[in-house]
């Protein structure tokens, strides 16, 4: 009895699997976490925007995926941002001071911060974002070291940061220092095409969101949920690490993280999802 | 050409792809003209047998991943960044697919996603192993091409 339930279900699977165009767009609902926290996931794309409207992510997952953000005790990345706030009141470094000394509650401190970055670094006259931020506090201020990319705490102090910033508009500031000549950059990498497959973030993201490609369905490639939870790495992706997956999937050799490179494309695909909610920790496939 | 020849030919080609054998055009002395390449560019015919296993494996052609296909329906997810190749051969002439299939951009103009399958033509900082490999040898260009000519409708 059992055997041909799951046989039957696994014909329809293959089916839905096969017969994907039907299923392609994006659904058509609204992201309510926890039933009062209302996100946006849908907006009017910002002046010189090759979208009319521009649409997170989540929208492009399928039903019980998008029930696991919906519900922040099912959102299994909320456990990650958990073990962030343990990182914000620890002390670490020679200097005898945590987070929490010089910023104090994050609640308060840190609302706001994850939806305005990347930011214009006067003292390093280039972008920073989350994750270097925090390496410059711990290094500068608190005497600690810089953690190395996606180690250490990296993720979770980053998502708790930028979770603080939950259901806000994604609204980086392009008029500051020589933000906008990074955003020409970053632009440039966008529709640059690379490796030996000879695609650019625009062939997947903006030619082809909303048609599958093999299993995935291809979304705008939006940024404001990030760090994601990915369940199929069952573990926080930063968006360092994904920008280096997608460019890997081309064929071709990958940027540093945090690069000038991979910096103005995050200063640019910002841009790109301006308007949307910070979601973080978005939940992915 | 007695066809047991053909196929002990095609056999023997397949296990040695990189080496330049007789009647093998390279990469970058393929000539497109009017959107045709009216010769097989390995020198011998394809077998279509071949050609459905390029055409499904996510190491070959992953032809999958863009196109659906209807012949392959017990393969799960197909792909819908290129049109469905159901009838194909019925649309195309040899010659044309092989050109699509060799680099599509001669045919489609820049702006197609499809990659060149036998093209050196790449984008740019390609992964080190692979700078000036085709993505399909030269023979199983031809596997694939005769593939796609037994998907009439
Ligand atoms: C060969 C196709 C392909 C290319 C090229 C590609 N991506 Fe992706 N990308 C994907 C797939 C598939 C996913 C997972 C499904 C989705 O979210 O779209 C993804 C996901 C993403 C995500 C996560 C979106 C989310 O909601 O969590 C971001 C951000 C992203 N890509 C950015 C980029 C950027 C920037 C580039 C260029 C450097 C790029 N991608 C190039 C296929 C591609
Ligand atoms: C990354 C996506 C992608 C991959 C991979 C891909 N194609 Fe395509 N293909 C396309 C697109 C898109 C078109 C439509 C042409 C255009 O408008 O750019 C196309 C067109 C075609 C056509 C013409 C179809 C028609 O009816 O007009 C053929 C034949 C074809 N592809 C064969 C193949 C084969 C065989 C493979 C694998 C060896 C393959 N393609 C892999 C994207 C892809």
């Amino acid at each position: 009895m059992k055997k041909t339930i799951l046989r039957a279900s696994l014909a329809a699977f293959a089916i839905a699997g096969y017969a994907g165009i039907a299923t392609a767009e994006p659904v058509d609902e609204k992201l309510t976490i926890d039933g009062e926290r209302e996100m946006t996931v849908k907006t009017k794309a910002p002046e010189g925007h090759p979208f009319d409207e521009v649409l997170s992510g989540w929208l492009f997952r399928t039903k019980e995926t998008r029930a696991l953000e919906a519900d922040s005790f099912a959102n299994p990345g909320m456990l990650r941002v958990e073990e962030g706030e343990a990182l914000w009141n620890k002390v670490e470094g020679t200097a005898g001071k945590s987070c929490s000394t010089c910023h104090g509650d994050a609640a308060e401190s840190m609302k706001g911060v994850g939806a305005a970055y990347p930011k214009w670094d006067k003292d390093n006259n280039r972008p920073i974002n989350i994750e270097l931020q925090v390496n410059k506090c711990r290094t500068e201020q608190m005497g600690a070291e810089a953690y190395p990319f996606d180690k250490g705490g990296q993720k979770p102090l980053t998502a708790y940061v930028k979770h603080q910033s939950i259901g806000m508009p994604v609204a980086a500031d392009l008029t500051a220092g020589e933000m906008q000549k990074w955003w020409d950059k970053g632009k440039e990498v966008y529709y640059t095409r690379t490796g030996q497959l000879n695609l650019s973030c625009a062939s997947c993201h903006e030619q082809n969101a909303g048609k599958y490609i093999r299993a995935d369905h291809l979304s705008q490639g939006q940024v404001n949920g990030f760090p994601t939870y990915r369940l199929k790495q069952a573990d926080l992706v930063s968006l360092h690490n994904r920008f280096r997956g997608c460019i890997r999937d081309t064929r071709a050799e990958y940027p540093k993280a945090f690069s000038d490179e991979l910096m103005a494309l995050e200063v640019y695909v910002t841009w790109r999802g301006t308007g949307l909610s910070v979601e973080t920790p978005g939940v992915r496939q | 050409m007695k066809s047991s020849l053909k196929w002990a030919l095609a056999v023997a080609l397949t296990s040695i792809p990189t080496m330049a054998v007789a009647g093998m055009v390279a990469p970058d002395s393929v000539k497109i003209e009017d959107g045709v390449i009216a010769m097989s560019v390995s020198g011998t015919a394809g077998n279509p047998e071949a050609g459905a296993k390029i055409f499904k494996s996510k190491k070959q052609g992953n032809c999958l991943a863009c196109h659906a296909n209807t012949a392959m329906k017990k393969q799960l997810f197909h792909g819908e960044v290129g049109p469905t190749l159901d009838g194909v051969a019925d649309r195309w002439k040899p010659g044309e697919i092989r050109a699509i299939l060799v680099n599509s951009k001669a045919v489609f103009g820049n702006e197609t996603v499809m990659p060149g399958f036998y093209s050196l033509e790449v984008g740019k900082n390609p992964r080190k192993d692979l700078i000036g490999k085709t993505i399909l040898s030269a023979q199983e260009i031809e596997d694939v091409v005769a593939y796609l000519g037994t998907l009439k409708e």
